[in-house]
């Protein structure tokens, strides 16, 4: 039986052939958790007597969620965990200023046809490296560091074909909105969705990394770009190591549950209004809305390619709206700063600081107030979630946030030019 | 097993922004969790969860972040089960994990109303609306799953385990 590319990574770690709906054990490659799930881990941890680590170079913890210490509680939280890094001799230990722990996995450490597993939802991120990651809560991540190994139910395989190419301004992240717009936020429950590029349709990592971290918004068991030569050439330009080759791919008969061919060239300017990620409009719909605040960061859209294009729109012009910069990672904020990027935003008016969750989460760096608007690149616009419950948010890509501040409304690129 | 309580009924997709915001995920103590649960939503449901409850809600209950606190302050509240049309993925298994019964359910929202009295058998997957005499059938739980859930989550089968 041809199988799937979730079927052939869930196959190799367990270490027997899988079908969908089977309930397997499988070996877990990387695990991690940051500094608010961290803490919860080790609870548990110390909950289950004479736990021990089962393989240390397996393990990545990156501290992202209050960062820097925003008060004494964080300050005493961090405290713990980077103890427990140091007393175990944690070599992938990211201490505060590194960056955001899912931005941090796909620079240094993820490999196509891993299982990758973080206290975190948007583990699935990982997934843009052909990995099969997913997020989980504090005891299952405990119970793989202890054991390494976790129980999976093997998921349907979906098959999405992305086709064209996305016109000027439209991102990833626009591509994630419209799969939210077709599908809504339960259709691919219990399915792993499966991402094939065309031939000859462009599709750079940084937007590969933003669809894969909303899969969990789309509520699929995973979402994993099937390995291509992007991987390749992003783990030898991000690492110094050149892969050979892709070694697991989808068998080409492979039996999927249902396909869908989404034609980039159509993909419009998306948000999400408030507050759901699946009440999505085009930017049209909602235009003129007042913008109080703008962020542009988080894992979701902190990376090159986001702070390039909101530079470009930037350049030689001044914000309306307050913005928030936040590159994802040190690496990414370093490179930003070697291409002016940093000096276009600042000098525009952004406030632009280091690899932290910050407002994304409403834990710091810009918690929004009640009756404010905010348009945010990150990836969850629920009631509350980034401040006042009284507060609304609306989702969308670089280039529209970017447009949005300087516009001090809604607006789309062309907009300002 | 068998669950028994009063029904609470919610709608679609209460995530876990809603079910415990942000600014409390820094403490994982229940008794605190429990008095802030679903706060966004009703900053008095504590209250009603306290006399033991059942909530029956709609699609993907539990969207949103891996943060355990969210079925730690349900049940800690007082929530005996969840029945809801589907669950997100993580918030499914950090409800088992912690000992709280969760069952999915396509059509429970079309037969059961607010403050109907139910009992819920895990192992066969039914809800009896006593108060109504109305029988459903839900999916049921998967052997591992449900072993888990009956030695009190996760901790507890980790540890035999383990030691
Ligand atoms: S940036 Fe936001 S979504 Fe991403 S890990 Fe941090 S809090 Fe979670």
């Amino acid at each position: 039986m041809p199988q799937s590319l979730t079927e052939k990574i869930l196959s190799r770690a367990s270490g027997k052939k899988v079908s969908p709906g089977d309930i397997v054990e499988v070996n877990v490659d990387i695990v991690a958790f940051h500094d608010l799930t961290g803490f919860h881990v080790i609870e548990v941890m110390n909950e289950i007597k004479h736990a021990t680590i089962f393989d240390k170079s397996k393990l990545v913890i990156a501290f992202d969620h209050m960062v820097p210490p925003p008060d004494v509680r964080s300050a005493e939280i961090q405290k713990l965990v980077r103890e427990f890094a140091l007393n175990h001799e944690i070599r992938h230990f990211h201490d505060v200023g590194s960056g955001i722990l899912h931005q941090i996995l796909l620079e240094e450490y993820v490999m196509p046809g891993q299982v990758v597993i973080g206290a975190d939802s948007h583990t699935s991120t990982s997934g843009a490296l052909g990995a099969f990651a997913q997020g989980m809560g504090a005891s299952d991540v405990a119970a793989i560091v202890v054991t390494g190994k976790t129980w999976l139910s093997v998921p349907q395989p979906f098959k999405l074909l992305l086709k064209g190419n996305l016109r000027e301004w439209v991102t990833g992240k626009d591509v994630a909105l419209e799969l939210l717009k077709v599908f809504k936020s339960d259709y691919f429950n219990n399915m792993s969705v499966e991402v094939f590029v065309d031939v000859g349709t462009k599709f750079p990592m940084d937007y590969r990394a933003t669809v894969a971290n909303m899969g969990v918004e789309l509520n699929a068991d995973s979402l994993i770009f099937v390995p291509d030569n992007e991987v390749i050439n992003y783990i030898l330009s991000e690492r110094g190591y050149k892969l050979d080759q892709v070694s697991i791919m989808p068998d080409l008969n492979a039996e999927y549950v249902d396909e869908y061919t989404l034609e980039l060239d159509r993909v419009d300017l998306l948000v999400a209004a408030p507050y759901s990620v699946d009440n999505v409009k085009s930017v049209r719909e909602v235009e003129g809305t007042e913008a109080d605040v703008v962020f542009i960061g988080s894992c979701a859209n902190g990376r090159l390619s986001d702070l390039e294009i909101s530079a470009k729109l930037m350049k030689g012009r001044k914000v309306k709206s307050r913005c928030i910069v936040i590159p994802a990672s040190r690496k990414v904020f370093m490179r930003a700063l070697e291409l002016g990027y940093i000096q276009t935003l600042v000098s525009a008016g952004c406030v632009v600081t280091y690899g932290t969750c910050g407002p994304c989460i409403g834990g710091h760096f810009g918690v929004a107030g009640s009756d404010e608007v905010v348009v945010s690149t990150s990836n969850r616009n629920f009631l509350g979630r980034m401040g006042s419950p009284k507060s609304r948010t609306y989702l969308s890509g670089p280039s529209v946030a970017a447009a949005t501040a300087l516009c001090g409304k809604i607006c789309e690129p062309g907009d300002v030019l | 097993m068998i669950v028994e309580g009063k029904v609470v009924k919610l709608g679609d997709k209460i995530d876990t922004d809603v079910i415990i915001p942000a600014k409390h995920l820094k403490y994982t103590d229940p008794s605190y969790l429990a008095q802030h649960v679903l706060e966004p939503l009703d900053p008095e449901f504590h209250k009603k969860a306290a006399e033991g409850v059942i909530i029956v809600a709609g699609r993907l209950f539990g969207t949103g972040s891996s943060r355990e606190q969210a079925a730690i302050a349900l049940k800690a509240a007082g929530v005996k089960a969840i029945i809801a049309e589907s669950f997100a993925r993580i918030f499914f298994r950090n409800a088992i994990n912690n000992g709280l019964p969760v069952l999915a359910c396509r059509e429970v929202t079309a037969y059961v109303h607010d403050g109907d009295e139910v009992a819920v058998d895990l192992r066969s997957g039914e809800v009896l609306v006593k108060n109504r005499g109305v029988s459903i059938k839900c999916g049921r739980l998967p052997e591992l799953i449900l072993n888990i859930l009956l030695r009190g989550g996760l901790v507890e089968y980790l540890k035999s385990a383990v030691n």
